[in-house]
Formats: C-alpha cells, sequence, structure tokens
C-alpha cells in the first residue's frame, strides 16, 4: 500500500492504494464517488471517463497510483455550482434515457469545449466518440452539444 | 374535446435531472457496509457434460473465503413460463460459460482467486449448436427431463425431442390459396443471435436475515416476478412472498436482458447461505455476453402466394428457433412469433409453425422486439422481391395488403383500430419515395429501402399493473407504481397521466423506480405494455383520488357534485364562480365544519388494469379461439443508403420511420425512442456478430470484437412521424412502441442495398465484407 494525494473535484485527498489498483475502482469503492461507472473494464465503453488535468482518460485503464499529484474531475465535480449549459441543454432536450453513459459523455463533451469553444458536428462526434451508448442513437446529446457551442 | 394540459406535451424527464447530475443511482452504486461479501462463479468449460465432481478444498484455503455453493445446495428449478433452468447446473452443463458453482469471500480478490481452485470434473457428451442439427433423428437430448417440466398451459413440448415448444396456427385454406396465386415465391432467411448491450452489467445485491427477511437489490425490468419467482423457487427453504422484497435502483438500459431472472437468482439463493451478510453478485462484459439471455437465432422457411396485382392469397412461415440452453422465457418468443408471422398483412390463408427448439448455446430470450424484427426481416424482404418481380411499386404493392382494423388476424381476432395506412402515406412523402436519389461520387451506389412493422404485447392473458396516489400536505403527490424506468421514460409519462386528472403540476409528482414492499403489483416492464398497463392503472388511480375530492367537496359545502371540477390544484364548480378549494388545504387533514368537526382525511387513489378479454384458450392444432395479443402497433419505415463498392461500407444517409402510437403521452419521449431504436436497428444488420467456436465458446464477447456504433455510425438524418389512432383502452388512446422501433430497419436496410447493388442478401448480419463479397461473386457471375 502507499499513500497517494490528489485533488478531486477542487478538494485534496489522499488514500493508501495497492500498485495494480485500478483509478476507477479507487473512486468508486474507497473513496466513494460513483458517477464514473464500468462498462467494460477494458477501454472500450467511455462510461468510466474523468476528466485528469483538463483531459478526458478512461479511468478503468489508469493505475491509482499514477494519479499521485494530479487534478481529477467528475462529473460530481462539475455540478458543484447547479448545472452547467451544456447540462441543462441535455436535460431540456432529454437526450439521455437509461443514463448509464451520462457523466462519461459529458465529461468529454466538457473537455471538447473548453479546448475548442465552436466545434463543428465532425469534432462534436469525434469527441464522443469513446464513450458508448445504447439508448439514445446519440443525435440528441449531439444536437444539445451543438446547441450549446453554438449559442455560447 | 378537452384541451390537454400535460397529456402530449414534451415534458422533460422527472428523472432528467438526475442523470445529467451524476446522481443517478443504479444498483452498484449502491452502499452496504463493510460486512458485504462477494460472490464470483465458476464457469462450465463445455457446451455439454456431464458434472462429475467438485472439489472445493483448495479454494476453502484461500484467505478470506467464507464457502462454496453448488448446484447440490440449490436442488431447485424455476422459469417464467417454463420451469427449464437451474440457480446452478445440477448434473449436467448445457452451454459453455454456464455456473457450475459459486465462492463466497470477503473481497472479490480473493472470490476470484478463489473461483480459479475449484475442481470441476466433466465427461464430456456430444453438442448440438445448430437448431436444425438439433431436430435430426437421433440428435443427443439438451433436456431428457422435458415431459416432467412445468410449463404454462400455452406451450406444446414434444417429449423426448429437443423441441420446446411448437406454435402452430392454421387460417384460411392454404392449399387453394396457393392454388390460386399467380406467382409463390419460397425461400429461406437466417438471422443470427444478437447480444443486447446494456451499458450497465446485471447486478445484484441480497441479504437474508436472521428474522428470514429476503432482500435483493437488482438491476431490474421485473421486481415483482423476480419476488415471485424467487418465493416460488426458494419455498423449500420456508421463504414466503412476504418475505421477500426486490428494491430496482436506476438501470443502466435493458432491452429484455434485465427481464425475468436470470443471474439476480444467485444473489438470491447465496444470500441465504451467509445469513446476515450482504452478498454481490456482479457480472462482467464477458458474461453479459455469454450468460445472461441472447437474442434468439432462427432459420425462417417462407412462401408466399399472391395474385398478379400483388394481393396475398397465402402464407406458409416454418420458424426453427435456435433457443439456446434453456428456454424458460425464449419460448414465448417463438410463441410470439408464431401467432404474428402474417406480418402486418391481411392474409386469409396461412400457416404457420414456429419451433422453439434447444441447442447448447446461451439461454435465448427476450430481446427489443421479442422476434419480430427476426421474422420481419424475411417477410419485408419477400415483399419486396415480389413486388418488383411483378413489376409493383414496393409501397403500392404494401398498401394492397397493408392490415386494416376489423381485418382477422391469423388467430382469428379482430385487428385493432391502426394507423397503418397513414403510416406508409406519411413514410413514402417524406422520403420522397417516387424520386431517385443521385450517389455522391462514381465508386458509390444509393438506395432506398422500405419496410413495414407490427408488433403486439406478448404476455399472460392476465398480466396486471397496479398504482397508489397518495397526496402529500402540500398537494403534491407520490405515485407508486412498479413499472420501471429503462431510460423510455415510464416514470415520465406517468407522471404526465396523473397530472393530467388532478391539474398538480408534474413538478409537484414524484415516482421512483420500486421497491416491492412499498410499490403495488406490476407483472414486468416489458412488451411495451406498462404506458398502456400501468397508464391505464394510473389513470384509474387518478380518478379514484379525484372521485374522493369531489365527494369530499360535495358534502361538506352543498355543492352538485357533478358540477365540480379541477383546474390548477384548486376544486372549482360549473355553476359557482367564486367556488374555490384549494387541495392543499384538505387533502391531508379533510374540511373543518362549522361545528369545529373535520371530514375526510388523506386522499389515496388506487388504480388496477387488467385485460379481461385476452385469453390463450385456443385450439393448439390452429390456434383459433382466443385473444391471445390484447392490440398490435404499427408502423412503416424508409432509408436511403450509399454504399462504397470499393469497400462495401454502408452509410445510412436518411431514415424516416412512423410508429402509430395510439397518443404520444410524451411526443419527445417517443421521438427519443424512435432515434435510438433506428441505431439499434442498424447495428444488428450492419455491424453486430457473434463468433462461437467449435465448443461452443463465444469467441468475441467484449466491445472491441463485438462492435455496436458509436456518434461516428449514426444516420445522416433520422425522421421520427407520429401517427395517432388511438387504442379504444389505452390511457388518453396511447398504445406502446418502444420496442418497435428497431423492428423494421433491418429488412428495410437489406431491400436498400438490393436497389442500389442487385444484391439480395437473405441472412444477417450484412457486414461491409459480406457486400463486397457478393459484389465479386456477381462481377464474376456478370463475366461469365
Ligand atoms: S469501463 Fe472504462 S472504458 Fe469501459
Ligand atoms: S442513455 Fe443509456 S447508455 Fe446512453
Amino acid at each position: 500500500m502507499k499513500k497517494i494525494s490528489f485533488t478531486l473535484n477542487g478538494e485534496l485527498r489522499q488514500v493508501d492504494v495497492a500498485p495494480n489498483e485500478i483509478l476507477l475502482e479507487v473512486l468508486r469503492y474507497k473513496i466513494g464517488v460513483k458517477s464514473p461507472k464500468c462498462g467494460c473494464d477494458t477501454g472500450d465503453c467511455g462510461a468510466c471517463t474523468v476528466i485528469l488535468n483538463g483531459k478526458a482518460v478512461r479511468s478503468c485503464l489508469i493505475f491509482a497510483i499514477e494519479i499521485n499529484g494530479q487534478e481529477i474531475v467528475t462529473l460530481e465535480g462539475l455540478s458543484k455550482d447547479g448545472l452547467t449549459p451544456l447540462q441543462k441543454a441535455l436535460l431540456d432536450r432529454n437526450a439521455f434515457q437509461c443514463g448509464y453513459c451520462a457523466p462519461g459523455m459529458i465529461l468529454s463533451a466538457t473537455c471538447l469545449m473548453s479546448g475548442n469553444p465552436h466545434p463543428s458536428e465532425e469534432e462534436i462526434k469525434e469527441s464522443i466518440a469513446g464513450n458508448l451508448c445504447r439508448c439514445t442513437g446519440y443525435q440528441p446529446v449531439i444536437d444539445a452539444i451543438s446547441e450549446v457551442t453554438k449559442k455560447h | 374535446m378537452e384541451e390537454l394540459k400535460f397529456v402530449g406535451h414534451p415534458a422533460v424527464r422527472i428523472d432528467g435531472k438526475e442523470k445529467v447530475t451524476g446522481a443517478a443511482v443504479y444498483t452498484d452504486d449502491l452502499e452496504f457496509g463493510p460486512d458485504l461479501l462477494y460472490a464470483e462463479i465458476v464457469e462450465g468449460p463445455h457446451a455439454h457434460a456431464m458434472i462429475r465432481a467438485i472439489d472445493a478444498s483448495e479454494a476453502m484455503k484461500v484467505p478470506g473465503v467464507i464457502c462454496v455453493v453448488t448446484g447440490k445446495d440449490f436442488p431447485y428449478n424455476f422459469g417464467l413460463y417454463m420451469k427449464d433452468r437451474f440457480i446452478f447446473a445440477q448434473d449436467r452443463v448445457r452451454f459453455f460459460g454456464e455456473q457450475i458453482a459459486a465462492v463466497v469471500a470477503r473481497t472479490p480478490q480473493a472470490a476470484k482467486k478463489a473461483a480459479r481452485l475449484v475442481q470441476v470434473n466433466y465427461s464430456p457428451l456430444p453438442k448440438v449448436v445448430s437448431p436444425l442439427e438439433a431436430l435430426r433423428e437421433g440428435a443427443d437430448l439438451i433436456h431428457p427431463d422435458l415431459k416432467h417440466y412445468e410449463h404454462v398451459p400455452w406451450f406444446f413440448p414434444k417429449p423426448d425431442t429437443n423441441i420446446a415448444h411448437h406454435r402452430k396456427v392454421r387460417k384460411g385454406n392454404v392449399e387453394q390459396g396457393f392454388a390460386e396465386a399467380d406467382y409463390i415465391l419460397e425461400d429461406t432467411y437466417e438471422v443470427p443471435r444478437y447480444a443486447h448491450c446494456a451499458i450497465e452489467y446485471h447486478a445484484a445485491v441480497a441479504k437474508y436475515d436472521h428474522s428470514g427477511r429476503l432482500t435483493v437489490w437488482a438491476s431490474s425490468q421485473s421486481p415483482h416476478t423476480q419476488r415471485n419467482l424467487f418465493a416460488i423457487a426458494l419455498a423449500p427453504l420456508g421463504i414466503r412472498h412476504n418475505d421477500v422484497r426486490v428494491i430496482a435502483p436506476h438501470v443502466g438500459g435493458g432491452f429484455g436482458s434485465k427481464a425475468g431472472v436470470t443471474m439476480e437468482i444467485i444473489a438470491a439463493a447465496i444470500a441465504t447461505k451467509v445469513k446476515g451478510h450482504p452478498v454481490k453478485v456482479l457480472w462482467n462484459r464477458e458474461r453479459e455476453f455469454y450468460n445472461t439471455y441472447q437474442r434468439l437465432g432462427v432459420v425462417a422457411k417462407l412462401k408466399i402466394g399472391v395474385k398478379s396485382d400483388g394481393r396475398i392469397t397465402a402464407l406458409h412461415h416454418s420458424l426453427f428457433w435456435d433457443a439456446g440452453a434453456y428456454v424458460e422465457y425464449g419460448a414465448n418468443v417463438v410463441n410470439a412469433v408464431g401467432l404474428s408471422a402474417i406480418g402486418p398483412y391481411r392474409v386469409d390463408n396461412a400457416s404457420i409453425d414456429s419451433y422453439c427448439i434447444y441447442t447448447n448455446l446461451p439461454p435465448g430470450g427476450p430481446y427489443r422486439g421479442f422476434g419480430y424484427s427476426e421474422f420481419l426481416f424475411g417477410l419485408e424482404s419477400h415483399m419486396e422481391r415480389m413486388a418488383k418481380h411483378l413489376g409493383i411499386d414496393p409501397v403500392e404493392m404494401r398498401r394492397r395488403n397493408a392490415i386494416r382494423a376489423g381485418d382477422i388476424t391469423a388467430y382469428g381476432a379482430k385487428m385493432n383500430p391502426n394507423g397503418l395506412h397513414q403510416a406508409i402515406d406519411a413514410v413514402a412523402k417524406e422520403i420522397k419515395w417516387h424520386e431517385t436519389p443521385s450517389p455522391s461520387g462514381p465508386d458509390m451506389a444509393i438506395g432506398k429501402g422500405f419496410s413495414l412493422f407490427w408488433k403486439a404485447p406478448a404476455m399472460p392473458p392476465n398480466t396486471s399493473s397496479s398504482c397508489f396516489l397518495k397526496f402529500n400536505e402540500d398537494a403534491s403527490i407520490n405515485l407508486l407504481v412498479s413499472g420501471m424506468d429503462l431510460g423510455q421514460g415510464f416514470l415520465t409519462v406517468m407522471a404526465q397521466i396523473a397530472a393530467e386528472i388532478l391539474s398538480v403540476p408534474i413538478s409537484k409528482i414524484r415516482t421512483e423506480n420500486p421497491d416491492t414492499d412499498r410499490n403495488p403489483y406490476e407483472w414486468q416492464t416489458v412488451a411495451s405494455h406498462v404506458t398502456w398497463g400501468c397508464g391505464n392503472a394510473v389513470k384509474r388511480a387518478a380518478l379514484d383520488a379525484r372521485e374522493q375530492i369531489f365527494s369530499l367537496a360535495a358534502r361538506t359545502h352543498d355543492v352538485p357534485k357533478d358540477l365540480l371540477y379541477l383546474e390548477d390544484e384548486v376544486v372549482k364548480c360549473k355553476r359557482r364562480p367564486g367556488f374555490a378549494l384549494p387541495l392543499k388545504d384538505f387533502v391531508i387533514h379533510g374540511i373543518q365544519m362549522e361545528d369545529g368537526t373535520f371530514k375526510g382525511g388523506p386522499i389515496m387513489g388506487r388504480g388496477v388494469f387488467m385485460p379481461e378479454y385476452a385469453s390463450t384458450k385456443a385450439d393448439p392444432e390452429t390456434s383459433q379461439g382466443g385473444h391471445p395479443n390484447v392490440h398490435y402497433t404499427v408502423g412503416a419505415a424508409a432509408a436511403i443508403i450509399e454504399i462504397d463498392k470499393q469497400t462495401g461500407r454502408v452509410q445510412v444517409k436518411k431514415v424516416v420511420e412512423a410508429v402509430d402510437c395510439g397518443k404520444a403521452i410524451n411526443p419527445s419521449l417517443v421521438k427519443g425512442q424512435i432515434t435510438g431504436g433506428i441505431l439499434q436497428g442498424i447495428s444488428t444488420v450492419l455491424y453486430e456478430e457473434m463468433k462461437f467456436d467449435h465448443r461452443g465458446k463465444m469467441l468475441n464477447p467484449n466491445f472491441t470484437d463485438y462492435k455496436i456504433p458509436t456518434a461516428l455510425d449514426i444516420p445522416d438524418e433520422v425522421i421520427p412521424l407520429i401517427i395517432e389512432v388511438p387504442e379504444p383502452d389505452g390511457p388518453y388512446g396511447a398504445r406502446g412502441m418502444g420496442e418497435h422501433t428497431m423492428l423494421p430497419v433491418a429488412p428495410m436496410i437489406a431491400n436498400a442495398i438490393e436497389d442500389a447493388l442487385g444484391i439480395r442478401m437473405k441472412s444477417m448480419p450484412i457486414t461491409a465484407e459480406k457486400i463486397c463479397l457478393a459484389m465479386t461473386g456477381l462481377k464474376k457471375q456478370q463475366e461469365k
């Protein structure tokens, strides 16, 4: 076990981890942050997406020990001060169905928008291409992202 | 007609905020404290074998291991429609990956490690992995005990064969119908197995406490059915229905996979061996593929005769279903298709044989569409081919045969009111059927395809739904129902119905996924029946509450009850303009009279719905005589696709789909179903493909090798169209439409591929590779 410390949604956290522990499991089961989901454990579905130092990454592919000193944001962190315009647009459009892909999808899109405030439809699709959704057919999610990026 | 304030409006989902903020809780998000135990499954490495011995002694030595359980601990069979399934394999393994035993430990790591150490000794048996093979004389029997299994009265198993059920339909005079035909087309279509691929795994946590209470938290489409099946299967342990409590948090996608009972019973059973501890069983992506239900595969032989004007004179459909190792649920897919495999057409002379065949592959079961996608692939391909042969426009051919209200179905009942003809016209217009689109380049081929669809809910005739409606002090409402919001928006739609009747805004109505202890009975959230069935129960509960409100107002204020109405949470009177009784003033505390006494008390509505006209009693040789299906939902769809002639890659340019949902209680959610269902359908026809090796082992149980579409694979344009021909017994005329949206997609794409390339594909999936191979074959043929 090794003690690591990192910033999680703006707060400094310390936790003991074994060298082979996966970030997703540490977040969910040791820290209790439950918005990152597991849908495959192999990097295919994107349900476990978190923002690591400003970039969307798959937390099922990262050893927890690697994030010592780094900064992580999950959907819980994004929602702290009420809904972001993207969350609001997704909500108003009934964009999600079961909602299981939503945390990952929203974080991927948020990352896109912070680096590229006015993306093209193709860039929007690319940005969420690593987030599988079995329910929505993606179009409502894409529409919400493009609505927000056109407006703001 | 009165103007509707809530029904018919695109309300925002009531669970939307939870879902966009990450607050939504799914089963594996629940906390159970440090006492939680973990179970890991030991899987059988044979598709068919006898279990000789199980030795768990090495596994028990792993630190943290509490116990190992096997089939011997639970010699019980269970099943929804036929009791042919076991909690753990008994003496025989019937598919590769079947659960043989489980190790229970204090950590998931210890359980996994120990599970690998359980030694199982098998004697392999010959296996049967295709339905036609299973039918051969002398084929090994997968269930020698078939004749002893309990089943519903509408199943007809054939003892000492691998046929678990044969649904036989005979209507009119088929021979004569074919004799009258000017053209007969006969062919075989094949649709393989598919996986649901909900992104959330199956998950169940169970606790059997020292008082004998069994609580199960599960990702579930069927909390009450699970309670029922757990109670029946575990009755030998002294467990009764009221000892079992199923709590269902949010579900991260179901599509049929989380209906009935599958792995959840493992958690329930194990809990009885580790009293006092919660125990978690969590599936993984691989098991999601090979040890839950899979969609059944089918080989469909279809023969249709038509007059030269395109009118159908006779139809024969034989369907050989690869139903897998256990068919307790899947046999009803076979049954449903048997009753409906004429498709949405008027067919006077029809014969259908739908065979449910055991194979040594994972259990086939419910999957969005419940068999209809599978038979429609052949039927709608056939219709297109026959139209082309006769020189009739394929849309016109369908118009000439499309079923109308009052026409007689294959089993002799009358077809319900429906907007099939409107749907055909609306789709043809929107897709510009009579225009020929041009390809975007010389290497591209463009084509368009059409398809109709229909589907009825498949459910027991006494399927029921119920609702309790409780007012709170501020006139907000708790609506207690037991349907599940799987993402389709069920809870929102129920709130809209109650809001409409009671004039209480949706924001003041709380309705959540159920707990079987607190919420009243619902059969299951399957068959796209809950908007209709549970919607009726909610409507009745709201009317019941309204009746109580009006009675109380009438007797305390000396106003005639029939002049009262509700508006903006206030009771008003048509003849006394100043009369106003705000609901919040009395729905809990009652109304105070002049003498200081109070009348009334908490207002609580109760509503129950069961379709009392449904019946499965019919002649087994013909299926005539009953009323097994309550109604059909119908629709039409068309697509324009472009194919890269070099690579065979299909790009779907435009899809139009019209569905007659009777009344769109929430049009935004209806459109969401259409957009999502179309992509799921596209995925089955163009991308998804299961591979099994010679041992019956699935080779690609992961998203790397079993491709489902990403945001880059969607159609360029999807146009959802809503048709509303009311269902006479639906709430506000509504009928279900969630599953239906994917039904027309595969044949519509196959028809478009033929239109583009002149190649008819008769087996799914139609991958780019298959298209390329077919094009090469075609070229060779042309060169000869
Ligand atoms: S769980 Fe990490 S990508 Fe699927
Ligand atoms: S909304 Fe269900 S997986 Fe995306």
